[in-house]
């Protein structure tokens, strides 16, 4: 008997076994886009983070083209990046287009094979962007991942009723007067300090990324990918800048993306924040209908600089590379970027967008009507190419402003907070 | 089921084809017997197997690996323990998620302690509205739980802090220091748990038999001396019970302390609150090149809450006896 008992046993596994598989089998229909006659597909996703400005592009493309698309947005870059993650490592949930931003850019080019080659799949449009941007979108083994979205350019937002209150100026060229250079800004926030008892800056983390990729060159990574945050002269730079500012006690110690953060916008805990062009979408949605007109946009210390920008790419995994590639060259189009400018302010990267008359002569209304247009625009040319290795955005946001955070709180001293710096950025930094 | 009736007896006079049909429904009867109960339990052992073996077992493979998540994967055998080892990080949160287990675990069962003795009174009115109504807390969402208290804990514009200034006292940033995060993030945990800690609690407290109450009070025992003399020392088992569930939950405190620290898997800048388990999703999922290591504090934190399951095993079994 005790064979016929082991038997039993085996069959119950066997019928175990089946139903499992059976379960499986019924997991892993997750439901994908149909394809209608003809290849084409029903429906398109695109996954984007902050705001791309692309609600009403979509709809257009819908009409257009007849194909639904999804629109997926996530507000965070911090929270974006692991959903993408997990969509290229296990295959499931993934978008035909991808945004990815400048930060992450580069870690996703570690892994080439994981992005379609848009090369074949769309026109030649190598002329048509701004060179370092194309230049960018381009993986190391030469296949061509991304199609380029925006820049960020640099100004500083400032709320027009917090200076008058401080006896500060209003005008935005004044204003831009008061700050040639950084010391400067901080004797403005000195001043500022003085006359209403609040933080002119939003924190010393806005700073320094400011900082940072105004002076440019290396800042964690050297051209061949080698740490170099110790050695670095923009981040030894930007670190010491920030630390003044500190020091100064000009900043309101609201940590970047932090509730208070937010709500800092519409209480007026500081006055200012430095401002990427994609940043106005979100300083209008922070500070509500009821501020507008009170903020502005005047130059940032020390020149230009550039904070931020995106690529649209397509998954190779993805069902319909080809459509996807298409709606990605539709998004990108001179026009199309011009027209995501105007809604949440990202700034075009397309030669004939920039030149375009609508964009050049366009002002914001949220911001006192400031020649948005023009004051980005116009710095476009200017902006140099940085490089920046595989995992800047982790040793920015894991390394670097961490330990900013921590002097900028009291709760580490100077060396301390270096020390907690290059500690991190050499494991965050690691790929 | 109606296969499980028993064949009936072949009658005598018939012979030939039914009596082969008797046989085949015994047959089947008997295959019923044997194999439908596998079948019964198997929902659980299929849902364990997908969702709670395989994950484990590829963790563990992946602990082994340099695993990169949309990369290439390379053997590495136990390096990755042995780094875990030396790092500071890891034992940072090690001390963190034991730390806020302390301090929220403590308060909160000497507290569910007294509301269920007070629930348990005879003549209390209302008790079942507040038998429900302490147990509300813990079906609500955490992350609806943590978002509200991360507001109520917040430096510039939260209600702790305001009610802190009538005070005199200064507002504090909760999650600049150990301390007040750790405050924090134990009123979270607590305001979720205590009142399930109590109704468990409340129930091992009605199993005592009411005569050793009756004979005590007549011995002239107030109600202080009954609790100590007689509810404490017969609650124990349950109570063990208690610390053995709160501490499976302390050790894998995840979602509050995530969302105090405004989504950041560092858990304050100088990682004054991040917990294990959130140290494992910074390496496992966050950076995409160390899923490997990720994995390996994974099986550490799966080692650590068996031996501390065991010591708590062991004491109950001492304390029963």
């Amino acid at each position: 008997m005790s064979v016929s008992g082991r038997g039993s046993k085996l069959v119950a596994l066997a019928a175990v076994t089946a139903l499992v598989l059976g379960v499986t089998a019924c997991g892993s229909d997750d439901g994908d886009s149909g394809t209608t006659a003809g290849g084409k597909p029903d429906k398109l996703v695109l996954e984007t983070f902050s705001e791309f400005g692309y609600d009403e592009l979509v709809k257009q493309y819908e009409k257009d083209t007849g194909i639904k698309v999804e629109l997926r947005k996530t507000a965070q870059l911090n929270e974006y990046r692991p959903k993408i993650v997990r969509s290229l490592a296990t295959g499931k949930g993934i978008a035909d287009v991808v945004a990815l931003e400048e930060g992450i850019l580069n870690e996703f080019k570690t892994n080439p094979a994981n992005w379609a080659d848009l090369t074949p799949l769309v026109k030649d449009h190598s002329t048509e962007y701004l060179p370092w941007k194309w230049e960018l979108g381009k993986a190391g083994d030469g296949r061509l991942i991304g199609l380029p979205t925006d820049v960020g350019s640099l100004a500083v937002c400032y709320r027009t009723d917090l200076f008058k209150e401080a006896g500060l100026p209003v005008e935005r060229d004044a204003v831009t007067a008061l700050w040639p250079d950084w010391p400067a800004f901080i004797e403005t926030g000195k001043k500022y300090r003085d006359k209403t008892g609040k933080g002119l800056l939003d924190s010393v983390t806005t700073a320094s990324s400011a900082i940072t990729m105004q002076i440019g060159g290396d800042i964690f990574y050297d051209a061949e990918n080698n740490i170099v945050a110790d050695k670095s002269a923009s981040v030894k730079q930007a670190w010491d800048i920030s630390l003044q500012m500190v020091d100064a006690n000009i900043t309101a110690k609201t940590a970047t993306w932090s509730p208070e953060w937010s709500a800092g916008f519409k209480q007026g805990t500081f006055a200012a924040t430095f401002c990427p062009s994609w940043m106005l979408g979100i300083v209008q949605d922070n500070s509500g209908p009821e501020n507008k007109g009170k903020w502005d946009v005047a130059g940032v210390p020390g020149g230009s600089g550039n904070w931020g920008g995106s690529w649209l790419a397509v998954p190779e995994r993805g069902k319909h590379k080809a459509e996807a590639a298409k709606l990605a060259e539709y998004l990108t189009s001179a026009t199309s970027q011009v027209a995501a400018f105007k809604l949440k302010g990202p700034l075009p990267t397309n030669l004939e967008a920039l030149k375009n008359p609508d964009f050049q002569s366009y002002t914001n209304p949220y911001f006192s009507d400031a020649p948005t247009g023009k004051i980005f625009g116009g710095s476009v040319e200017g902006i140099k190419p940085v490089h920046l290795g595989p995992k800047h955005q982790a040793v920015k946001e894991q390394a670097m402003e961490p330990a900013l955070r921590a002097y900028e709180n009291g709760e580490a001293n100077a060396k301390a907070a270096w020390d907690q710096f290059i500690k991190d950025a050499a494991t965050q930094g690691a790929f | 089921m109606a296969l499980a009736t028993p064949a009936r007896p072949a009658a005598p006079a018939q012979t030939g084809p039914p009596r082969h049909r008797t046989t085949g429904s015994a047959k089947r009867a008997r295959w019923d017997m044997k194999y439908s109960p596998y079948l019964y339990i198997a929902p659980f052992f299929i849902v364990f197997g997908i969702f709670g073996l395989y994950p484990m077992v590829k963790t563990a493979w992946m602990s082994l690996h340099d695993w990169d998540l949309i990369g290439e994967h390379t053997f590495i055998g136990f390096d990755n323990y042995v780094e875990l080892m030396k790092d500071d990080y890891f034992w940072n949160a090690l001390v963190n998620t034991l730390g806020i287990f302390v301090v929220a675990t403590v308060p909160q069962l000497i507290l569910a302690l007294f509301l269920a003795n007070l629930l348990n009174r005879t003549r209390l009115r209302g008790k079942t509205f507040f038998r429900m109504a302490i147990f509300v807390p813990n079906i609500t969402s955490v992350a609806a739980v943590a978002i509200v208290f991360g507001m109520l804990f917040q430096r510039d514009f939260g209600v702790v802090n305001w009610l802190l200034s009538f005070a005199g006292v200064d507002a504090i940033d909760w999650d600049a220091q150990r301390w007040s995060s750790w405050t924090a993030i134990a009123f979270m945990v607590d305001w979720r748990w205590t009142g399930y800690n109590a109704l468990i609690l409340l129930a091992g407290m009605q199993a005592i038999p009411r005569d050793l109450y009756e004979a005590a009070a007549l011995d002239g025992a107030n109600h202080w001396r009954q609790f100590w003399r007689i509810t404490l020392p017969m609650l124990t088992p349950t109570f063990v019970f208690v610390v053995l569930l709160s501490t499976i939950g302390g050790l894998q405190l995840f979602t509050e302390p995530l969302l105090f620290g405004n989504g950041n898997m560092r858990g304050g800048t100088q990682r004054e609150f991040q917990t294990l388990a959130m140290y494992m999703y910074e390496k496992g999922i966050n950076s995409l090149n160390t899923a490997g290591y990720g994995a390996a504090i994974a099986w550490a934190l799966f080692v650590l809450i068996g031996i501390i399951a065991a010591i708590n095993l062991a004491v109950v079994r001492r304390t029963v006896k």
